[in-house]
Formats: C-alpha cells, sequence, structure tokens
C-alpha cells in the first residue's frame, strides 16, 4: 500500500499535475492570466478532484473494468454539474467569476487520470488524500503561473481580489510599476507556454540541485532528466 | 461466447447514468429558486448601476414588457423591457438584447437607453469571453463598457458605430477584437430598435414577469 508520505509528495511535488504530469494544460494555460483567476480555477479543480477521487475509489468494487471509463466519466461530469450548480446557488457572486472555468474543469485530464490510475485502485484515505495533494499541487502551480505573468504583463498582484472576496479584498492589488504599460506577451497564451516552461525548468534544477546533494559521488546522474 | 458480461455491464452503465442524471435533476430542483432570485438581484443591482435609484419611482422589475425583433436584438426569444419611470412618467428603458456573434457564442447585454435616445449605459450580463482578453468588456475588469454612457446615434454618428479596427469611434482590446465589435454592433442594434418603436415602449401594459 502506498504510503501518506508518499502520496503528498507526489501530488505536491515528484508528480505534479501541472509540471511533471503535464495534464489539464488547456485550462491551466488559459486562465492563469492573473493571480486570482488562477486561484479560483484551482479551488473548484481542487473540490472536484477530492470528490471524484473518493467516489470513484468508493465504487471502485462494483464496476467492471470494460465500462469503467464511462463510469468515471459519468461521475466526473455529475461531480462537476453539481458543483456548478450549488455555487450559482450558494456562492453567486463567486461563480458570477468563475462561472465560465468550471465546465472546463470536465476537460481536465487529470481527473480522469487520477481517477483511473489511483482511486480506481486504492481505498477512500488514500483517495481523498491523493486528491487533496494533487489538488494542492495543480492549484500551486496555477497560483505561481498565474501570478508571474500577472507581474511581468500588467505590473500588479491579486487585482480583482474583490471578484472572490468582496468588496474589501479591492485594495489587495499589488502595484508593482505605475503607470506600467504591459508587457502583452505575458498574458497571452505564448506567455503561458513560456511561463510554464520556465516553471517546470525551475523544479528541474531544483531536483537536480538535491540529487547533486544526495549523491556526490556520482555526478554524472545530474545530467539525467528528473 | 457469452452475452452475459455484455449486458450486466450495460444495465450498470444505465444504473449509473440514471444515478447521476438524477442527482443532478435533484440538485438543480432545489437550487432553481435560489438561483432565479439571485439572477433578479442581480440584475437589479445592474439596472440601479445605469439609472440611479433616486431618477424612478417604480417597481422596475415588475414594469415589463417582452419584445421579439431577432435581426435588431439578437435572438428569436422574447427581450424583456424594463421601464423606469417618475411620477407615472417615463424616465427610460432598460432592454436585454444579446450578441449574438461574440468570440465564444452569445453576449447577453443590459443596455439603459434615455426617453431621449442617449444611452444611460451598458453592463454585460452574461459571457463566455475569452478570459483576460475577451472578458474586458465586464465592468469590473475595466472601463470600457462605461465608455457607451452618453452616446446616442448622433454621438458619434450612425456609421462610426463600430470598433476603431473598422474605421469607427470605438476601442479595441488588444489581442481580441471580435468581443468589443459584437458589443459595439449590439448596442447601436439596439438604439436603432429603440429609435423605430421607442415611443410604443412606454405604453403597453405590464406583462407578466416570466422569470420569477
Amino acid at each position: 500500500m502506498t504510503a501518506y508520505k508518499d502520496i503528498v509528495r507526489d501530488g505536491l511535488w515528484s508528480n505534479n499535475v501541472g509540471l511533471v504530469q503535464l495534464l489539464g494544460l488547456c485550462p491551466l494555460l488559459a486562465v492563469t492570466g492573473t493571480f486570482i483567476n488562477g486561484l479560483g480555477l484551482g479551488l473548484a479543480t481542487l473540490v472536484t478532484l477530492v470528490t471524484s477521487n473518493v467516489i470513484v475509489s468508493l465504487i471502485r468494487k462494483l464496476v467492471r473494468p470494460e465500462v469503467r471509463i464511462p463510469v468515471f466519466v459519468l461521475v466526473i461530469a455529475s461531480v462537476v454539474t453539481i458543483i456548478e450548480l450549488s455555487m450559482s446557488a450558494y456562492l453567486y457572486e463567486l461563480y458570477k467569476v468563475l462561472g465560465i472555468f468550471i465546465p472546463l474543469i470536465v476537460t481536465n485530464c487529470s481527473i480522469i487520470g487520477r481517477a483511473e490510475a489511483f482511486a480506481s485502485k486504492h481505498d477512500i484515505g488514500r483517495a481523498f488524500t491523493d486528491g487533496l495533494s494533487m489538488g494542492m499541487g495543480f492549484l500551486l502551480v496555477l497560483t505561481t503561473l498565474g501570478g508571474l505573468r500577472e507581474i511581468v504583463g500588467k505590473g500588479t498582484l491579486f487585482s480583482q481580489a474583490h471578484l472572490m472576496f468582496g468588496e474589501a479584498a479591492r485594495a489587495w492589488t499589488i502595484t508593482f510599476v505605475d503607470d506600467y504599460s504591459g508587457f502583452l506577451l505575458a498574458v497571452l497564451p505564448p506567455g503561458a507556454f513560456m511561463g510554464l516552461g520556465l516553471l517546470i525548468a525551475l523544479k528541474n534544477v531544483i531536483d537536480g540541485r538535491k540529487e547533486k546533494r544526495a549523491a556526490l559521488v556520482s555526478a554524472a546522474k545530474i545530467e539525467s532528466p528528473a | 461466447m457469452t452475452y452475459r458480461p455484455v449486458v450486466i455491464s450495460a444495465v450498470f452503465l444505465f444504473l449509473f447514468a440514471v444515478i447521476g442524471s438524477g442527482l443532478v435533476a435533484f440538485t438543480h430542483d432545489n437550487t432553481a429558486e435560489q438561483i432565479a432570485e439571485n439572477q433578479r438581484r442581480a440584475l437589479l443591482r445592474s439596472l440601479n448601476e445605469l439609472i440611479p435609484k433616486d431618477q424612478y419611482d417604480n417597481d422596475v422589475y415588475a414594469d415589463i414588457l417582452y419584445v421579439h425583433d431577432s435581426e435588431l436584438l439578437g435572438t428569436d426569444d422574447a427581450v424583456p423591457v424594463y421601464r423606469a419611470r417618475k411620477g407615472g412618467w417615463p424616465v427610460a428603458v432598460v432592454l436585454a438584447p444579446v450578441a449574438p456573434d461574440g468570440y465564444n457564442g452569445n453576449i447577453r447585454l443590459l443596455v439603459a437607453i434615455r426617453l431621449d435616445g442617449t444611452l444611460a449605459g451598458v453592463r454585460v450580463l452574461a459571457h463566455r469571453e475569452t478570459p483576460g482578453l475577451g472578458d474586458n468588456i465586464e465592468a469590473d475588469r475595466s472601463d470600457w463598457i462605461r465608455g457607451f454612457t452618453g452616446k446616442s446615434l448622433n454621438n458619434p454618428k450612425q456609421d462610426h458605430w463600430k470598433v476603431k479596427r473598422d474605421g469607427g469611434a470605438f476601442d479595441q482590446f488588444t489581442g481580441a477584437t471580435i468581443t468589443p465589435r459584437a458589443v459595439v454592433k449590439a448596442v447601436k442594434n439596439t438604439l436603432l430598435y429603440y429609435r423605430a418603436n421607442g415611443d410604443k415602449l412606454f405604453e403597453q401594459h405590464p406583462q407578466e414577469n416570466k422569470q420569477s
């Protein structure tokens, strides 16, 4: 059985959805124009991942292998629709901001990926932990990339926070450069690819350093991709 | 070769489809009322942003009329017209037309027109435009939509009701021309509709609100 510690480390770092599995790139690249957008989609994805993982784990012994994929798709689509409806009813302000992102979650392959690769083979506790750590890992990538692109592209951070946290959050916006004319490339899709590329490179550098420290004797190992 | 496993799988899949849609239907049933109420409140808030509360004294949400004009109002469905009055005198109408040619489908607008044909303001009710580019039509994200306030078919002239790239008077966004182009066109069409039908809009009796 996989240890909880490994599940958490896999999700947050060594098998990170955004940086290593490179799943769910479409929403990841599309919405990370600002920190708040990234946070919004990250939270919604996190909730979906945890819920779908738990349900798939609950029914894993009932599902016949030949129909498991359609069943998982059904579970995920139902969960996402229910989340969308509930948010629209009870968190209307938040829904108005995230509304367009939420259907995108169904297209996020990491969710069916985790259902198939992990939740369908593990007990509820582990499936829950996996969903939580994978979701957190994805959320961290989304917010980091969103924050970076916002700083470079618009010269601000946490702008439009009031859309999520109410009027009081309007003052949270940090402006780094006054009258910043903006660096459009960072806001447009190419900026998303470059930003993600840089993040992946950074992760590999950190992993490489770690490996070097761990195995000073075999310096050749550093060159091998993490 | 036996069909048994296939049938079992099919039945199982069917059951799951039923349970899944059942849960969604159940959630829908339980939330529909709340969602409608949220939309009503949000609409009233947007209405008050366009026409300040002290400029009218009737129940705008109930003083409603439904009109059809698929060409100018962008949809085959009935378009609600809210009428603001003060002391019984017409002040402004608020229409909810659709810009059908957004980058990603329909953009639902709220267009407030004063009695004299100038715009009291425009807001976006719902859209699916690209986050970060097209969504700058939202008042919360940029001031672009506020630029319509005070404009009319004479200001700018009718053939300047286009985005700058098309030789008109309205800014487009960097990286997104289609969205503002669709909004400008829809607002212009709504003004044209008002010019043709405006005097009739205030006279008719209110209709039952189909949304509540």
